[in-house]
């Protein structure tokens, strides 16, 4: 189950997307990290140091690791979708079983022109899975795909 | 009222409307005393004339007019794709359900309806949060009628027959008794339903009879030296100074009768509530697929489809597997809903069971299955972890000083923790055939899980970073109406069921699912 075989990576304005979602959440935790600064007397730097180094991981590796950890593959009329550094999940949803499809940008995936696509199953686990970080041209031609398929096997 | 020309409206029976009054005015009947209590209590004569009685006219005038309003509201048009209901006094509803969408339709009887010979139909599509529609109450023959109606109107133009559906069609009408409990059987299971609950919820409302004792039993400070006899005699001086009187192994036997006492109710309570449920429990072949009848007050009829059945489920429990009895359940898609329950056999044995998954297309495994087991890499963590966890105990028992008891986590909760992992590893096993997947797991009380290859609607490989490490991973597939996982299999292992699943997924031809699915395409 490794990530690298014959997947195919997400559109690479994703790691820029990561970024800014985890520039926001470094704001804020440098924010409370100033906060306590204030409050605790002593050393200067005592938890800023530890909190500027947690947000440059956040920025320079995560976003790097997650893009890499993920991908996604359509051969053989079915969805593979792979992701997850720590807790690894590779799910496969074939064409045939795809009740609906969704294809969602939120207001950052906007800036980007990213997409997430959601494909939805029957199943009680695995109801919808979700593709993020599709250029959103390709996400658009993915649902066709699908749907082209679905058509065709309904008859 | 906007119904269509064509097509028409239909009301239900009449008597609804008496059945509602009647189950509404039995829900007042409390609201009333309390009212008579507040107006009775320093009033007389003059005011229960002056208010009592209006009160209760008008509620229970404005009830039986509201019931009225209700049933002259409702109606239902029976098309030839779908099934409409309109409703509402205030605001208007309606709500509309093809045919093609309905998984079953099931018939059920409460007491007091019963008793008119009517009865409320279900139709249940897997929507879930209880949004299945039905309609109550319509005669007998009415509900009888519908069903046969979504039956035929379903399997009519254009909805070719399934494939699986074939030799439910080359089955004659007449329906074939695959299972039934004999009042008899019925007691028995209900030996079984022994609940702790309701033994608990017993001793908490014979805790609030204490003030029957002529003593105070919960005033610590009196049973606070039990060695000294006097003082207990004191605690119970007076009309319960026999009771100390009566020595020790009269109490023994006192408490030991109050524990019977309880064990009885739990038992009774177990068998009155399954011989309620279960009462004449049928189980038929019928040419529409499984017909379920049971209860004593209540009585229910469903029938279930036999190709909507995604998966079958064997269970058991650990004292009626001693004496040989298993649970037969159907999952599909209307089991999301939570209101249907799909017992297919609730107690029964092995050969009964087997004669019924039989009937539904789908088989018990035999010798000639080829059971795999997990990595024991993932058991060896398992129990590694907890080993872990019972170190810590005894390290904190070690630093209070208690060295006698730090070896109590270690030894015993670790064997104990190594005993259930093997266990667990040699009866947690999983084996596939040709069209089935079959799973089992647990070895107190053993459950197996057989579910259909091609209906399975999605594959997934978990693994967690001492997974990764070791090797093992999760398979959970996506199952429609219920929940269907391997874990810790090597990922060789992993890959070849998810390959071997996804080729018999990718084989079915795509109109079998929808009809085996609510809301294909």
């Amino acid at each position: 189950m490794d990530a690298a075989d014959d997947l195919t990576p997400l559109d690479p304005a994703y790691k820029t997307l990561l970024r800014v979602q985890l520039a926001i959440a470094a704001l804020i935790l440098l924010a409370a990290a100033t906060i306590a600064e204030v409050a605790i007397p002593g050393w200067t730097g005592v938890v800023w140091l530890p909190a500027l180094a947690v947000a440059a991981y956040a920025l320079i590796r995560v976003p790097l690791r997650r893009y890499h950890a993920r991908g996604y593959s359509l051969a053989g009329e079915r969805l593979r979708v792979a992701r997850g550094v720590i807790f690894r999940s590779d799910t496969v949803v074939p064409f045939g079983r795809v009740q609906h499809i969704d294809v969602g940008q939120g207001p950052l995936e906007r800036v980007f022109h990213l997409a997430t696509l959601t494909v939805h199953t029957a199943g009680t686990h695995n109801a919808s899975v979700a593709l993020p970080g599709l250029s959103h041209g390709d996400a658009v031609a993915m649902r066709e795909e699908i749907r082209a398929a679905i058509r065709r096997d309904t008859r | 009222m906007s119904e269509e020309a064509g097509n028409d409206a239909l009301r239900t029976d009449p008597r609804t409307f008496a059945v509602r009054a009647i189950a509404m005015l039995g829900q007042l009947v409390l609201p009333i005393i309390v009212g008579a209590f507040a107006i009775l209590d320093k009033g007389d004569l003059g005011d229960l004339l002056l208010y009592f009685v209006p009160l209760v006219l008008v509620a229970g005038g404005g009830n039986l007019l509201f019931a009225y309003l209700r049933w002259t509201r409702l109606t239902y048009t029976v098309g030839d794709t779908d099934i409409r209901v309109e409703s509402g006094v205030l605001s208007r509803a309606a709500r509309s359900v093809p045919y093609e969408r309905i998984q079953d339709v099931s018939l059920e009887q409460k007491p007091l309806p019963r008793l008119f010979g009517l009865v409320e139909v279900r139709f249940e599509t897997g929507a879930g949060g209880g949004d299945d529609l039905s309609l109550a109450y319509l005669r007998e023959s009415e509900g009888e009628r519908l069903r046969e109606l979504v039956r035929s109107r379903r399997e009519g133009p254009g909805a070719s027959a399934a494939p699986t559906g074939e030799d439910e069609l080359a089955q004659a009408n007449t329906a074939h008794l695959l299972y039934a409990m004999s009042p008899r059987r019925v007691v028995t299971f209900g030996l079984f339903e022994f609940s702790l609950v309701v033994v608990a919820v017993a001793a908490g409302v014979a805790q609030q009879f204490d003030f029957l004792l002529p003593f105070e039993i919960w005033d610590w400070r009196g049973w606070r030296d039990i060695s000294d006899w006097r003082a207990w005699g004191d605690q119970l001086s007076g009309p319960g100074a026999w009771l100390a009187g009566l020595g020790i192994h009269a109490q023994v036997l006192g408490a030991l009768i109050a524990a019977l006492a309880l064990l009885l109710i739990g038992v009774a309570s177990g068998v009155v509530r399954t011989v309620l449920r279960e009462w004449g429990f049928r189980l038929e072949r019928t040419d529409k697929g499984l017909r379920r009848r049971r209860g004593l007050l209540t009585r229910t009829d469903l029938v279930m489809p036999t190709h909507r059945i995604q998966a079958l489920r064997v269970r058991t429990g650990m004292v009626r597997r001693l004496f040989g009895f298993h649970a037969l359940k159907a999952v599909s898609l209307a089991s999301d809903s939570g209101s249907a329950n799909h017992d297919a056999v609730p107690f029964g044995r092995m050969n009964e069971i087997a004669r019924v998954v039989s009937e539904t297309g789908f088989a018990l495994p035999d010798e000639s299955s080829d059971w795999h087991r997990g990595a024991p890499a993932h058991r060896i963590d398992a129990f590694l972890l907890g080993l872990a966890a019972m170190l810590v105990l005894s390290g904190i028992a070690l630093a209070l000083g208690h060295w006698k008891l730090a070896i109590v986590p270690t030894i015993l909760g670790g064997g104990a923790i190594a005993f259930d992992q093997f266990l667990t590893w040699h009866w947690t096993r999983h084996a596939l055939d040709r069209d089935r997947l079959y799973t089992g797991r647990g070895w107190l009380a053993p459950s197996m899980t057989i579910a259909a290859r091609h209906k399975l609607q999605s594959v997934e490989l978990v693994q967690h970073p001492l997974a990764r490490l070791r090797g093992y991973a999760d398979v959970r597939f996506g199952l429609a109406g219920g929940n269907l996982r391997l874990r810790g299999l090597s990922v060789a292992e992993a890959e070849r069921v998810r390959a071997a699943v996804l080729d018999s997924m990718a084989a079915n031809d795509f109109s079998q699912i929808g009809e085996a699915t609510p809301t294909g395409c």
